[in-house]
Parts: structure tokens; sequence; C-alpha cells
């Protein structure tokens, strides 16, 4: 199948034209389906109505309920998607992504603990995603440096090492969950599923700016992710700072998954399916697939938070277990491709 | 090789300690390489062969001893600029996710661009000079995964070249390849040589090819150098046969009047 790629994509290397067109198609495929998030729902509600008066409950689903939705899955989308990107270059493995490697539960815990702390000493809405960062880029490092065998990655301990992770943090969080009193109970439960219920506008736009932040610095990174796919050494040989990269690569994808997860909880795969389905068509330079992560993600999230929401409406499933129920089956997949050759997908 | 360009010494390595930690390799090796010259480096397994060549290319710290680029010590420079001077191949050249050839070759341009620099078209024009002379043009579209161990070998030399460098570290360059393709690295490198007063350094198991293409070789046993001076004053049968712990033959070729050399051990009893 690998001969069959070759042929399908002719372009030998990134061009300027070829990167817009390519953005371009995705933002496309983006705005149908954030226009179709906003159309379908639970309810049904005129559009119309919902613009013309304010005091209509259509209003009030609209501008209350499904646009803040929509947005928050392209944020949440978006973030997961690029973070995905940027960590399989960093590990140079494929499978590699916040929610499989412990990550996004290692921020969850951190959203917690403080969510808990805060409601004691009050000031919870910064502390919480500041908290989700410190856990998160604690995972990241402590992931990263279990991982390392005589000084090389391995890529299969690695993904144990994840397995581990998630157990651990899963635990932790229930231990949380049995020492504090009911009334979080709601919401841890909604950290572990992961969902984009009930975001403020003012949560969306803290968790965008953050995002934002950490994105700019993987774009201005995006060469170099290119040049380590080529291995610690070499890239240090083509004049990149890799140690330093490193550093850089952690605090950028912890901010961002910290973020994520501070509103959304723990979303997994959505930074494995995006980022693997993009590359394989429009290839690895990562100049292109970081911002096509980027839209793809929050295209892909905002329509799987639709189908979460209308599948067996009128109840709703979380949109976590949309993302897993999906994701789960396409890791095994990719797995026992990966088993069959060295990962270099 | 002209006069002018001998005189210019490329890179000097002196009294170099070094390995890695707790195994010392090198024990106070000097080597000294001139713009447009080929160099090879010689010696058994073990000899210390690759760290020395990854000591020249920064990769590894000296414990003792200095390196010189251009007179200027290796700690002084910023390390794009190193990279736009000095290019390497290593032994292992693994890519991970599918990249094009292209993509890989154009890798070598980095040092020469931006962050957020797009490969203007001078940059293209190098690249693709650097895939002719290797004789891999038609395969800029295809992904190195897909590729033969000779082409992807000639993939990451292509890259080196894209450096533009005025050294050119090369860690075993031609093992595993076929006879053709020996032949034709060394004479794109030769080359090289000649038209950029290039300096080149490989590390070479094969001590033909040592003899018929380097300007001169340095034979190194057990971390120290043996031998140091043209193919005819180094590949004595003397000097391999105390390195090598084995019979050889050191003769000339009767058609071109090469050195040459082989195992003199008695072929198996019949």
């Amino acid at each position: 199948m690998s001969a069959s790629v070759g042929k399908t994509a002719p372009a030998a290397h990134l061009t300027r034209a070829r990167l817009f067109s390519i953005l371009g198609a995705l933002t496309i495929l983006l705005f149908a389906c954030a226009i179709a998030g906003l159309l379908f729902g639970t309810a049904h509600i005129s559009i119309a109505r919902a613009f013309a008066d304010p005091d209509s409950p259509d209003h009030a689903i609209f501008f209350g309920a499904r646009l803040p939705r929509v947005l928050m899955g392209v944020i949440v989308g978006a973030m997961l998607a690029a973070v995905g990107t940027a960590l399989q270059a960093l590990v140079r493995n494929p499978l590699a992504e916040g929610g499989i490697l412990g990550i996004s539960g290692g921020g969850a815990l951190g959203a917690i603990v403080a969510l808990v702390m805060a409601a004691k000493i009050g000031g919870g809405e910064a502390l919480v995603p500041l908290s989700a960062f410190g856990a998160a880029l604690l995972s990241t490092v402590a992931v990263y440096r279990l991982a390392m065998v005589d000084g090389q990655l391995e890529p299969f301990t690695l993904l144990l090492v994840g397995v581990i992770f998630n157990a651990f943090w899963g635990a932790a969080i229930m231990l949380v969950n049995s020492v504090v009193n009911f009334y979080y109970a709601h919401s841890i439960l909604f950290w572990l599923m992961g969902s984009l219920e009930a975001p403020t506008y003012r949560e969306a736009a803290m968790v965008a700016v953050l995002g934002l932040a950490g994105f700019g610095v993987l774009m201005y990174r995006a060469r170099d992710l290119n040049l380590l796919s080529l291995g610690d050494e070499s890239a240090a040989e083509l004049g990149v700072d890799v140690d330093r990269l490193r550093r850089t690569i952690f605090v950028a994808t912890s901010v961002m998954v910290g973020a994520a997860v501070s509103v959304s909880g723990i979303i997994s795969f959505v930074g494995l399916i995006v980022p693997h389905t993009l590359r394989l068509i429009f290839g690895a330079d990562h100049r292109l697939l970081l911002p096509a992560s980027l839209i793809g993600g929050a295209a892909f999230m905002v329509a799987a938070d639709l189908v979460a929401r209308v599948a067996i409406a009128p109840a709703e499933i979380p949109v976590g277990a949309i993302t897993a129920l999906c994701g789960g089956p396409f890791f095994i997949y990719m797995l026992r491709r990966e088993g069959r050759r060295p990962l270099s997908l | 090789m002209t006069a002018t360009a001998a005189s210019i010494v490329a890179m000097r390595a002196s009294g170099i300690h070094a390995g890695y930690p707790g195994v010392p390799v090198l024990h106070g090796v000097s080597i000294e390489v001139a713009a447009g010259e080929m160099l090879a480096i010689v010696g058994p397994n073990g000899a210390g062969k690759s760290t020395l060549l990854k000591v020249l290319g920064g990769s590894i710290k000296p414990d003792a001893g200095n390196v010189e680029l251009f007179g200027r010590p290796l700690d002084s420079i910023d390390r794009r600029e190193f990279a736009r001077t000095v290019a390497s191949v290593g032994q292992e050249n693994a890519v991970a996710f599918r990249f094009t050839v292209m993509e890989i070759v154009l890798m070598g341009r980095a040092p020469h661009l931006g962050a957020f620099r797009f490969e203007s078209p001078h940059d293209l024009e190098i690249a693709s000079a650097a895939l002719e002379r290797f004789d891999l043009s038609e395969l800029a579209g295809r992904h190195v995964q897909e590729l033969s161990g000779g082409e992807r070998k000639r993939v990451f030399l292509a890259r080196a070249l894209a450096q533009e460098p005025k050294v050119a570290l090369l860690d075993e360059p031609t093992a595993f390849l076929d006879l053709k393709h020996v032949a034709e690295i060394f004479a794109r490198f030769r080359e090289l040589c000649v038209e950029r007063g290039m300096a080149v350094v490989a590390t070479l198991h094969d001590l033909n090819a040592a003899a018929l293409y380097a300007d001169r070789v340095l034979l190194l046993a057990g971390g120290a150098a043996v031998a140091y001076g043209t193919p005819a004053e180094v590949l004595t049968a003397e000097n391999l046969r105390r390195v090598y712990e084995t019979d050889v033959y050191v003769g000339r070729n009767p058609s071109t009047g090469a050195l040459i050399v082989l195992p003199a051990a008695l072929p198996n009893p019949r």
C-alpha cells in the first residue's frame, strides 16, 4: 500500500501554494462541521428565531448551549490534535498521544486536586488550568525519562509506561473521588470521561489564548521537528539544539494539554487519529502537518461531539467515549501495522 | 588537489582522548585534513574510528585535546554555523515518518534557513543538483522507506552535500554496497574534493578502497594511531599484520599499478 500512497502524493516537497491550498480545504471542512454542529442537536430550533427574538428558547439554546459547545469543540480538538502531532515528532513514534501517554491523566488529576483545594481556599478559575499544566508537564517529563533505555527512546517501553501512568492517574482520581463529598463526584466523572459540556465563554477564551500561545511555539520549531525525525544526533549535526528543543516541546505541549484538560477532561485518541490520517494523505512535513492537525482536529472534534449529542438523543454520550470508541480499534490497527516494520510511518 | 588548497588545514585534531562514560576509546590521537584532501581512517573493529569521527563532528566532546575547524576551536563555533561548514553521515540512517527523498535532501538546507522561511529557488537548485550528482533525480518524490539500502545511503550523502559543507565526515559510506556503487560514491567525493576543495574524512573497513581513493590514511588500533601518511606509507604488510593480527599480502594491481591488499592466509585444504 505504501507504493500506492507514493503515486497519489506526487508533490516531492512542501511549497507555499501547497500549504495554503491544503489548509484552505481543511478550513472549509471545519466550517461545514461547525455549521452542522450549530444546526443540529437534541432540540429542533429555528435559527431565524434564535437571531430575531432574544427571549425565545431558540435563542437560549443557540447562544447558551450550541455555540459555546461548538467553540469549545473547535478549541479542544485543535489543541489535542496539534499536541499529538508534536508529541509523535518528539518521541519519533506515530502511536504517541497525550491521552495514551498518560499526560492528560496527570493533567486531569492536577485539575481535580486544584478544584477541591479551590473550594476550600478560593481562586479556582486560574488555579485549575495552572495545576493541570504543572501535573501534565511532570507526567510528560517522567514518561519520557522512564522510556529511555540506554539513552535511546524505546518505542514500546514508551507505550507501556503510558499505560501504567494512565492506570495510576485513574486510580489517584478515584481516590480523590472517594474522599471528597458527593458534590464533586459528578465533575470528577466528567474529567474521567471527557466532555465538552457546560463551558463558559470566558473559559473558552482563556483556553484559546493558552492554546494559540503553545501552538505558536510548536510552529516556530516545526522545521526542527522535521530534523528530529532523523534522530537526535543527525538533528544536532544539522544545527538543532536538541535538548533545548525537547524542553520547549515539553512545556508547550503541557500548557496545551493542561488548558484543554481543565475544561474538557480526558479526551483520548483525537491526537492519534487526526495526525495519522493527515500524515497519510499530505505527508510528514510538520510545517504543514501541525496547522493541518490544528484545523482537522477542530473539525473532527466538532463532528464527534455532534454524534455524541444526537446519537441516542435525548440522552447524551460523553464525547470522550466517542473518540475512544473510534480510537481504540484505530490504535490496534496501527499497532499491528507498525509491528511488521520499524516505526517509520 | 592544487598546491594552494593543500596548504589550508580544514580540520586539525591534536592529542585527542575521548570515549563514552567509563569506556575510554581514544588515547591521544592527532590528525589533520587539508582542504581538497580525502583522508581515510582504517583499523580493526573497536579501534576507535567512529569515535574519532564523532569527535571531529562535535557530537562527542573530547576528554582532552582539541579540535580546530579552519584554525578556530570547535567550542567557539555556533552550532548552526558549524552545520553550514561540516556535514556528517552516520552508519545508520533511520527516518521516523514517511518523508520523501527531496524532503530529506532539503533538510540539508536547514542550517542555512530561518525558522519560518520556505526553501528559496536557490535552495531547491542546490538540492536538485545534489540529487543529480548521486543519481537520485528520479526518486525525488519517493518515500525513503521504499528505497533499497544503497539508494537510501545515497540520499543521506546527497543531504550532506546540500549543506554545502567544506568538510564531509562519512562513517563507512560504502558499507554493504556493491562494487559499482562503491566506485561511484568515491568518484563523486573525489570530484567534490577537486571542484570545491572539500575536505573528506571517511572511516573505511575496505583497505583497497582506502588505497585507491584516499590521499592520506590514518591507521588506528586500540585507540591510538599506528601509522599516518600516504596509502603506500601506511598500508604496508608489516603494519597491517601487526594491527589485524593476520597475514596480509600487499602488492600492485598489474593492470593499473594501484596498491592492493589481500589476506595472505592459506586457503582451506580441499
